[in-house]
């Protein structure tokens, strides 16, 4: 029993590492160190899925640790870096609410996870319960990024800093969805980056420039 | 030996003695001016000599004085909770009855002193019948006579038109205030034996009623509101930074020093002792005003440079934080913890004994200062220390004080609120848990900023090159003014370095509320260490600190000073700048400014640059003109809106008036009418 | 009455006064390596205060006695929280003087007296460092007392000797939040000491001076006590680091061999804490004072971050 209180020990770990790089993913202003600190939590929730699968000795948990491990730590990245140098976005990335705020903000919704979860801390028994409001306050946290950042790129990887978050709650509340679902939400997220470089370029090549404040524009005037 | 009621009593009977014969003495000024002061001091010294002997032996004494209306005699009482704040108010009054000899002694130059003496001693012994009232109705007298005192104090110099305006706005948060508080006894007392009789009224019975929840509530939301409007906690706080920089400064110190806290302990008196039992989330409420009046407190307070305007928004900082260790101490008494709820008091009076003596301290320090440079901006001064270096020296001692540095006694306080503060995990709830860090943060963010605003007053006023146009008349100030302000001095020194002392004299307080004391465990490791809940969770030696960093200096001094090398005096280096003046130094302005820009949202600024267009040529400015307004934005969010309607509402109610005498007579009928109507 | 206590208590603030300009002298060394410059040894810093010592005073012509105070204050307070902090032994008679928060205090205090003596002379230089430097401490303040907070809650305590007991014990391991506190003592240390990215101890810039903009106008034993100080809270800082988070070869036994072998361990920690400050400080340029708020508000952010891990996942 001894090893299973380390391995949860590293679970935990792993998970206080997930919200680190979510919030430093908040406060970060610079696209590539935002898309190296999403790839670095993709490995550490790829990580955590494979600890958890041993643990709970589910062996489905291998297999999309692995997928987590190809597709964002590997892929996604990969395209997002691509998309960059071919739309020639080197400038830092502004943000709406200045930094500071955003953290507090950001304080107050992981406090306010631990407060939605604490019922099913009571309830769960399995070792992974802790980690759930860490998984929900990732979810919140992609969200605060997507409404608080102005540039298409950065919501985008909000958008997928959400679904990670997703992922981490259905590993930490339920041991993992079934194996088919997750396939499927792999691809979809896959086939969700690929739409948003069509779009990216779509937007880029309307107002030359990413910033989706400029899509106000669109608006009708009054 | 007196008991220490009928001492008290006698006190007060000197107190309103004195201001009679002040009334007869109009015409020897000079007699007056001693006669008036020297009495009060001797009244507030036995004042005190009776509380530190009611907390010291932990008595109770009653009596009844059938005075006042038939049938409603005044209920007197002093129990240690009494005590303990008539000690606070005795000690500062005495101190500063002795530095106003001094004080007042100028005044006299310039105009007569009656007034100023008559309300004086009305004004302290309100502040004394206030604490030993032990029935609403005394209470409420008192209370009143101490409000109507000190609205007259600040109206002292009433020629100016600000003065006349800040007097008005105190008078009226004041009466809205103890509208509350006469609403709020109303219901308990009513609750307490019924509404046909009035013998509700007296605590004893408060006491022992039982009041249904959401009566209680109400009576304890009606008194907060109350107290907090005398106390000052934001946003009830306007009136302070208006009415402490016009009233004379020993009147300020008073005000600012004791005055503000009748109102905690009417906050105290209420919770604890009257109501008795009360859920959690009353001092939630409690903590978070004091959280939020400390912070913002401090904020404003960094923006002034009206040396007794900052020092008015430190009160509201510093009453935060009482309010904080208070707020606590109902947290943890409605989830039945009585030590820790011990702890958190006694921190939060003890903050309460630290703020009386080193804001008085500070305020005699800025009437020194006010009354020798007759300047109030501090801008236009500097380099005080070489006109007043007694002055100077205690001012840094109060300033070191109310900063919480160790080892004088804003520390102790401080570090004891924060000690309470990281004894909050043992709470059950989770999301308290969570939250009171934060506060905890918040304080030490109070903490620091405290500090870096007595840099910036201290620094600006005392220390560089005087800033002013005019080459400055300075003198130090006489010895009565210096007595007084060096026992303040003393006394936070004191309190800095013997805690344990003074924790084990005030533990019968929390004794009597919550039914704990920590005095055993405070004091378990020996006198000079203060280890509040047990000596391997926290300790803290005073005595050490002080003794072995005065070691350190002297040792050193010593050594560097055997070879006696030489000191070499000499102009200061100007960078090769010919013409430095002193008009060039780091101004208040340019002190507050990365504050004021970090912290911009809690401010209303409008920052202005203009340049001459008279210049000769666009490369050569002439001259500039920086404007910058800052003001408090609760003015803008509540009050605004308040007058507007206020006003909106008189206009709609003056159509009534007609000028008609028909008319009126056709309003006092139809009242008649529907009065007769509806009460059968 | 056991001696051994008062003789370790002795022993090591001698080695604080007596090591701290060798430590200095260790990071600039490693410093001027890592940027390829020739370095002036390790025992520069030793010959540079001698030499200040020796000289005389030139002082300001209205320079008060705030001014002349001040050096003594700083070097007095520093001393004591010297003996404050268990780095040799946890069994120290002044440890039972303060805790972490007077500690804090205690540097505070000589903070607040250097400040008040860079507005003494009156120069512009003066005000604008103590403005900015009771600015950023005011800043980091917050994120201090969070991280001892989360310390105190794995701890029950907020004493030195008894943070360090119970984690040296062995009873917390591999934790979340010990590792957030750690970063964000990391990110406050340098906040305090005036490293870069905070503040640049090399500089005479006017307009990025913070500490340097105080102390301009000292000179003589005033300077070199000043100096002396700073060098002894740039140790101090990374000596409670390095007891509070890696209490490894502490005595705990009370004997004298323990005190070596404390002593040792002491040496090597803070010789791998300095290559880890020059790292740091080589790896990043000094911030605009207006971004200081997000450093040290990444400070706070990663201490409530340690103490909510502490809740949540623990």
């Amino acid at each position: 029993m001894m090893d299973l209180q380390i391995v949860s020990q590293i679970s935990s770990f792993l998970a206080a590492l997930v919200l680190l790089t979510a919030f430093g993913m908040l406060v970060q202003k610079r696209v590539y160190g935002l898309i190296h600190l999403f790839a670095w939590q993709g490995l550490f929730l790829s990580l955590n899925t494979a600890v958890v699968g041993f643990v709970a000795n589910k062996h489905h948990l291998y297999i999309s640790s692995v997928l987590t491990l190809s597709l964002k730590v590997v892929l996604l990245p990969y395209i997002l870096h691509v998309l960059i140098n071919r739309l020639k976005i080197r400038k830092e990335v502004e943000t709406v609410v200045n930094i500071p705020m955003t953290m507090m903000i950001g304080i107050a919704l992981v406090i306010f996870s631990y407060h939605l979860t604490a019922p099913i801390r009571q309830l769960s028994t399995l070792i992974t319960r802790s980690t759930l409001a860490v998984a929900l306050a990732t979810v919140m946290l992609g969200l605060l990024m997507m409404i608080t950042r102005r540039h298409a790129v950065t919501q985008i990887i909000g958008f997928l800093a959400l679904e990670n978050g997703l992922f981490f709650a259905a590993t930490s509340a339920t041991y993992g969805m079934p194996l088919v679902v997750e396939l499927g939400v792999a691809l979809d997220v896959l086939i969700a980056a690929f739409i948003f470089g069509i779009f990216f370029f779509h937007i880029h090549t309307t107002f030359d420039t990413l910033d989706v404040e400029q899509m106000a524009k669109l608006k009708e005037e009054n | 030996m007196m008991d220490p009621l009928n001492l008290a009593g006698s006190a007060i009977i000197l107190l309103l003695g004195t201001a009679a014969l002040a009334l007869f003495l109009g015409r020897k000024q000079r007699l007056l001016l001693v006669a008036g002061f020297v009495l009060s001091a001797v009244a507030s010294l036995s004042a005190t000599i009776a509380g530190v002997r009611v907390v010291g032996w932990s008595t109770t004494s009653q009596a009844i004085m059938s005075i006042g209306l038939p049938d409603l005699p005044f209920h007197l009482r002093l129990d240690p909770l009494a005590g303990f704040f008539i000690t606070v108010v005795g000690i500062l009054s005495f101190v500063v009855s002795i530095y106003s000899i001094g004080y007042v002694r100028e005044i006299s130059k310039q105009r007569p002193i009656g007034r100023l003496v008559i309300f004086y001693a009305l004004f302290l012994a309100g502040m004394f019948m206030v604490i030993i009232a032990d029935d609403a109705l005394f209470f409420l007298v008192s209370w009143e006579l101490m409000a109507a005192a000190s609205y007259f104090l600040v109206l002292f110099e009433d020629e100016r038109v600000e003065n006349r305006r800040a007097a008005f706005l105190y008078m009226v948060v004041a009466h809205v205030g103890a509208l509350a508080i006469l609403l709020s006894f109303g219901v308990m007392s009513g609750l307490a034996t019924g509404f046909e009789g009035f013998h509700g009224y007296t605590f004893d019975a408060m006491r022992q009623a039982e009041f249904p929840a959401v009566w209680a509530t109400a009576a304890f939301l009606l008194a907060f509101f109350g107290f907090a409007a005398k106390a000052g906690v934001i946003p009830l706080h306007v009136w302070l930074p208006e009415a402490h920089p016009v009233a004379p400064s020993n009147i300020s110190a008073l005000m600012s020093g004791v005055m503000l806290k009748t109102a905690i302990y009417g906050i105290v008196r209420v919770t604890f002792d009257l109501i008795g039992v009360f859920p959690w989330w009353w001092g939630s409420i409690v903590l978070v005003f004091g959280l939020i009046s400390a912070v913002m407190g401090v904020l404003y307070a960094l923006m002034q440079h009206d040396l007794k305007r900052l020092l008015a928004y430190h009160s509201v900082e510093n009453i935060g934080i009482i309010l904080i260790g208070i707020g606590l101490s109902m947290i943890f008494r409605s989830f039945d913890f009585p030590l820790l709820s011990s702890l958190a008091l006694i921190a939060g009076l003890y903050h309460t004994l630290n703020h009386a003596i080193f804001k008085g301290l500070l305020f005699m320090g800025a009437g020194a200062v006010l009354h020798a440079s007759h300047e109030r901006n501090m801008e236009e001064m500097g380099g005080l220390i070489h006109f007043m270096p007694w002055t100077a020296a205690l001012f840094l001692v109060g300033s070191v004080s109310i900063a919480g540095l160790p080892p004088f006694n804003g520390f102790v306080s401080e570090w004891l609120t924060f000690q309470a503060f990281l004894l909050s995990p043992s709470l059950p709830s989770p999301l308290m848990k969570l939250l009171i860090p934060l506060g905890a943060a918040l304080l030490a963010l109070t903490a620091a900023l405290a500090a870096a605003c007595f840099v910036k007053a201290f620094g600006v006023t005392f220390l560089g090159h005087w800033r002013g146009h005019h080459q400055p008349h300075v003198q130090e100030v006489d010895w009565f003014m210096r007595s007084g302000m060096i026992m303040a001095a003393l006394l936070c020194l004191a309190l800095g370095v013997l805690p344990t002392v003074i924790i084990d004299w005030m533990d019968t307080v929390p004794e009597q509320l919550v039914g704990s004391r920590i005095g055993t465990t405070a004091g378990a490791f020996g006198w000079m260490w203060l280890t509040p809940v047990a000596p391997a969770r926290a300790s803290y030696s005073g005595p050490l600190v002080f003794l072995v960093t005065l070691s350190v200096i002297v040792i050193a001094y010593l050594l560097l000073h055997v070879r006696s090398g030489s000191i070499t005096r000499v102009p200061l280096w100007d960078c090769g700048f010919e013409k430095v003046t002193p008009r060039m130094q780091y101004t208040a302005t340019a002190f507050a400014m990365p504050i004021r820009r970090i912290f911009g949202f809690f401010f209303h600024i409008r920052e202005q640059v203009k340049m001459n267009p008279q210049a000769p040529h666009r490369t050569v400015p002439g001259r500039m003109q920086y404007t910058l307004r800052i003001r408090d934005r609760f003015w803008g969010w509540l009050y605004r809106p308040l007058v507007d309607a206020s006003f909106w509402l008189s206009r709609r109610v003056g159509r009534l008036q007609q000028g008609r005498i028909q008319a009126y007579l056709i309003y006092s009928f139809v009242t008649i009418i529907v009065l007769l109507l509806f009460l059968r | 009455m056991n001696l051994y206590p008062f003789m370790t208590e002795i022993l090591q603030i001698m080695i604080v006064l007596g090591i701290s300009p060798a430590f200095v002298g260790w990071v600039r060394m490693l410093k001027c390596w890592s940027q390829g410059r020739t370095s002036a040894g390790v025992f520069q810093p030793y010959r540079d205060i001698r030499k200040l010592f020796a000289k005389n005073v030139v002082l300001a012509e209205n320079a008060s006695w705030v001014f002349r105070f001040t050096p003594y204050l700083v070097f007095g307070t520093t001393v004591l929280a010297g003996g404050i902090i268990p780095m040799l032994s946890v069994d120290l008679p002044l440890s039972a003087t303060a805790d972490v928060i007077v500690l804090v205090a205690l540097f505070a205090i000589a903070r607040f007296f250097i400040a008040l003596a860079g507005m003494d002379i009156g120069t512009a230089f003066g005000g604008m460092g103590s403005s900015r430097e009771m600015t950023i401490a005011s800043l980091a303040e917050p994120a201090m007392l969070m991280a001892i907070f989360t310390l105190s809650l794995a701890c029950r305590s907020t004493s030195l000797s008894q943070i360090v007991t119970v984690i040296f014990s062995g009873q917390i391991q591999l934790r979340p939040y010990l590792a957030f506190a750690f970063l964000a003592f990391v990110l406050i240390s340098l906040a305090e000491t005036g490293r870069i990215p905070v503040d640049n101890p090399a500089t005479h810039l006017e307009l990025t001076m913070v500490h340097e903009a105080m102390i301009l106008e000292y000179s003589g034993r005033h300077l070199a006590l000043i100096e002396w100080a700073g060098m002894m809270k740039l140790m101090l800082f990374m000596a409670l680091g390095a007891v509070l988070f890696f209490p490894w070869g502490i005595d705990v036994t009370s004997t004298a061999a323990g005190a070596l072998r404390a002593f040792l361990f002491l040496l090597l920690k803070l010789g791998a804490s300095g290559v880890v400050l020059v790292l740091i400080e080589t790896g990043l340029a000094k911030m605009r004072l207006f971004r200081l708020t997000e450093f040290l508000g990444s400070a706070f952010l990663l201490a409530t971050l340690g103490m909510l891990a502490y809740y949540i996942l623990d």
